[in-house]
């Protein structure tokens, strides 16, 4: 079960993960997520469904590296298996002919904006991608946006590859060049997609988000994922992950998302050099 | 013993049940009861006068045969009074635990009008243990196979009492839970120190061994919904509890520090967060912080108790009524005092106040008086004006009761839900609106109790099973 059939690295600690679940492959539509548990004793974590194929029953995660859990998901190769893999949660992404869509992904964020910018497409909007990173390397599904989008935009931090600046300052490119722009759907860090919202809001353009708090079960039952979204408390596992970026409380989702930091940091410490074995172990 | 007079038998004080010592447990997750040794279940048995007309049965939402099974106590036949109590209950090592007793069985109980009741929750736990440590949980005799098969949504008490009954008539059952686990609230609510794992795990063997399939991580609506399932199982029995947390809608409530008793408990008890970083999952540190926790039933109690362990310096219950209307288990109420629990009576959260990081520094709390009965006959808590204090604190947990989970509903349009949510069911047979399908439990009856959904479920099974034999009857 949940057995990995494709393990590659897109970018250096950015893993794309192919498994096999055919219920999920089946079931799932885009805007949808997983919740994964690596082995006994690990954390429940949400995982974007990047991407899945029905007939040969697989589901595509592209996991960041950045905490112990998500570090420990990228050494696993083709023939491990997840402990355990439920889904697809939450709702699927609002998908209509907006007309020009945008879609923006910052980091790995740019594994959510994948198969929403591809629903797009399908759906006939003109759809035009931005896909941003600190560096080149760090710039996901570049290939992978080209072959979906009319449009594609890398951008970097340092200008290490494609346009020298941040997503939203190629979005305002676009708008100041005049570029009719019907809908944007934006995906990455909080900061990300705060300034994403407040450009929009501007140009009264329609922009949807795909929010990232932490998660326990997924399912509605403990609360943890809660955030303010039109002053409201929602339940991002139930009732989203996407909601209206113009009114989403983007400073409380963030607060709340620095929660578990000390532990985390303690945890990953506590765990790196167990990693590290772990590694050695595999290439030996 | 066995023909003690009536009058001997009045003589015999009712038997504590041994416990950890409090200033010890408070230190760790083992069991705080630990359960009467033979002679003294024995002897607990004889108090038992055998009454004509016994009311302690009618006191039993499920009618288990008490004085039946706790004559066979009398006479050391432990084997066949689990057989007695298991017509009745197919979870008693966990009711035995968990059921409020003192206000079902043991309220009713004669003797409670001159003394103290027999301890009747302490005798179902002592015969259930019993089964399950010296012969194992007995498989009863199963009928022939019917060829049918039944979808059984949900693994809380509901949903494994419901596969139990099914599987022992001869249909062909299969469990789906949402989570890792099976044991619903058993295993991610209530703690190991009040219902240890391993019962409830033992349990859950039992109906494997009985020949029940279980598939986790399998979400019902999402992974395959109730009309898929449908279309290859005969019927589908939908247990799936309670759990959307409820939160108190007062300012400051996404404060770090914050958390809901669901997400509270799920972390320590499911997730291991206790024993971080071993297990991944971490948990606000609770090592000598200020604790609040707003409620006054078993949840509550559960949480306040766990802060404790997980090394709070103070743990403090604030609840709006008075003691006398605390929902919790009597039990809860006095091992929580023993092991140091505070508890601020007439308080209600009306904010929770934060420093500019986002953590939680204080609650403001308003003092509130008992007015006149409300709809559910206890009086209702009232504001008084002007009377407001902010209490210092580190975290808070927020323990006021579950809604429904709309992910059925939501992918079942034309199942029947009342305006909270609640799966409606004919209460006799607890159809639902939906042809084949049937539900019990909490997510029928909102948040109730253990012995209320596994009731629920066995009814359900009767008539799951009368459904398999005349489908055209709905
Ligand atoms: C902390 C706490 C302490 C308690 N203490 C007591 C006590 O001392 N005594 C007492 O009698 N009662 C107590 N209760 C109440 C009691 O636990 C519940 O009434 C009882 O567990 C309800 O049983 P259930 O089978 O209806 O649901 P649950 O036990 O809630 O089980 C439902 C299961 O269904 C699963 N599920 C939900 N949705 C889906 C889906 N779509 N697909 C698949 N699976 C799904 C859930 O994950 C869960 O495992 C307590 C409750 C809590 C939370
Ligand atoms: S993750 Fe628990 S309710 Fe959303």
């Amino acid at each position: 079960m949940n057995t990995i059939v494709e393990a590659r690295f897109l970018g250096p600690d950015t893993k794309l993960l192919r498994i096999v679940a055919p219920p999920i492959a089946r079931k799932r539509k885009p805007g949808q997520f997983v919740i994964a548990r690596v082995h006994a004793e690990g954390e429940r974590i949400p995982l974007t469904i990047a991407d899945a194929d029905a007939e040969q029953g697989t589901i595509t995660l592209i996991v960041l590296g950045i905490g112990k859990t998500t570090k420990l998901i990228n050494t696993l190769e083709a023939g491990d298996c997840l402990e355990d893999l439920a889904g697809p949660l939450g709702q699927p992404s609002d998908i209509q002919n907006f007309g020009t869509a945008v879609c923006i992904g910052g980091g790995v964020g740019t594994a959510v904006v994948f198969p929403i910018a591809k629903a797009l497409k399908s759906a006939g909007n003109y759809v035009i991608s931005i896909a941003g990173g600190r560096d080149a390397a760090s710039v996901i599904l570049e290939n992978e946006l080209r072959q979906i989008s009319d449009e594609v935009y890398p951008t970097t931090d340092d200008g290490s590859h494609g346009f020298h600046g941040l997503v939203t300052d190629k979005l305002q490119e676009l708008i100041d060049a005049g570029q009719r722009i019907d809908y944007v759907f934006a995906s990455g860090p909080v900061p990300m997609m705060q300034a994403v919202a407040a450009i929009t809001a501007r140009y009264e353009i329609k922009t949807g988000v795909s929010l990232n708090p932490i998660m326990v079960d997924g399912t509605g039952m403990c609360g943890g994922c809660r955030a303010l979204v039109n002053n409201q408390t929602v339940f991002v596992c139930v009732d989203g992950p996407e909601f209206d970026a113009h009114q989403v409380d983007f400073d409380t989702l963030m607060l709340r998302n620095r929660m578990y930091r000390e532990q985390e940091e303690a945890s990953l410490d506590a765990h790196q050099c167990k990693l590290e074995a772990h590694a050695d172990m595999r290439r030996a | 013993m066995a023909d003690l007079t009536l009058k001997e038998r009045l003589n015999i004080p009712r038997q504590h049940i041994p416990e950890q010592d409090p200033q010890e447990r408070v230190r760790n997750f083992q069991e705080v009861n630990l359960g009467y040794d033979e002679e003294t279940a024995v002897l607990e048995a004889n108090r038992c006068i055998q009454c004509k007309k016994p009311q302690c049965v009618d006191g039993c939402p499920v009618l288990v045969d008490i004085p039946e099974f706790i004559q066979l106590v009398v006479e050391r036949r432990f084997r066949e009074a689990a057989a007695v109590i298991k017509k009745d209950n197919t979870l008693p090592a966990v009711c035995g635990r968990v059921c409020p007793q003192e206000v079902q069985c043991e309220a009713t109980c004669v003797l409670s009008k001159r003394g103290e009741p027999v301890a009747i929750g302490h005798l179902e736990r002592y015969v259930a243990d019993w089964e399950r440590e010296h012969i194992g949980i007995q498989i009863p005799e199963k009928r022939e196979p019917t060829g049918k098969r039944v979808a059984v949504v949900g693994s809380g008490p509901a949903g494994l009492s419901c596969a139990d009954d099914l599987i022992l008539m001869g249909h062909a059952v299969t469990v789906f839970e949402a989570l890792h686990a099976l044991g619903g609230v058993l295993v991610y609510g209530i703690p190991e120190f009040r219902l240890p794992k391993a019962v409830v795990q033992a349990e859950v063997d039992a109906l494997d061994q009985f020949g029940v399939e279980f598939r986790t991580n399998y979400i019902i609506g999402f992974t395959e919904t109730v009309d898929e399932l449908l279309a290859r199982f005969d019927a589908v029995f939908l247990g799936v509890g309670a759990g959307l947390p409820y939160f108190l809608d007062i300012p400051g409530e996404h404060l770090n520090g914050v958390y809901s008793a669901n997400e509270y408990l799920t972390r320590v008890n499911l997730m291991k967060a206790y024993d971080f970083p071993r297990s991944d999952t971490p948990m606000f540190d609770m090592q000598d912080k200020n604790v609040a926790v707003f409620g006054g039933g078993n949840t509550a109690m559960d949480v306040v108790r766990t802060s404790l362990r997980l090394g709070a310096k103070r743990a403090v219950i604030m609840y709006r009524r008075t003691e006398a209307e605390l929902p919790a288990r009597i039990e809860e109420v006095i091992h929580a005092k023993e092991e140091g629990v505070e508890f601020m009576l007439l308080v209600s959260p009306i904010e929770l106040i934060g420093d500019e990081n986002g953590w939680l520094t204080s609650v403001r709390l308003q003092h509130m008086e008992l007015g006149a009965p409300d709809a559910s006959g206890r009086r209702r808590p009232l504001p008084i004006e002007g009377q407001t204090e902010e209490i210092p604190i580190d975290a808070a947990v927020i323990a006021i009761g579950n809604g429904s989970n709309p992910i059925i509903p939501q992918t079942t349009p034309d199942l029947e839900v009342n305006r909270w949510g609640n799966i409606i069911v004919d209460s006799q047979t607890m159809r639902t609106s939906k042809k084949g399908v049937f539900a019990g439990g909490d997510i029928v009856t909102g948040g109730a109790t253990v012995i209320l959904a596994m009731g629920a479920g066995r009814i359900a099974a009767k008539s799951i099973n009368d459904y398999l034999n005349h489908p055209d009857v709905w």
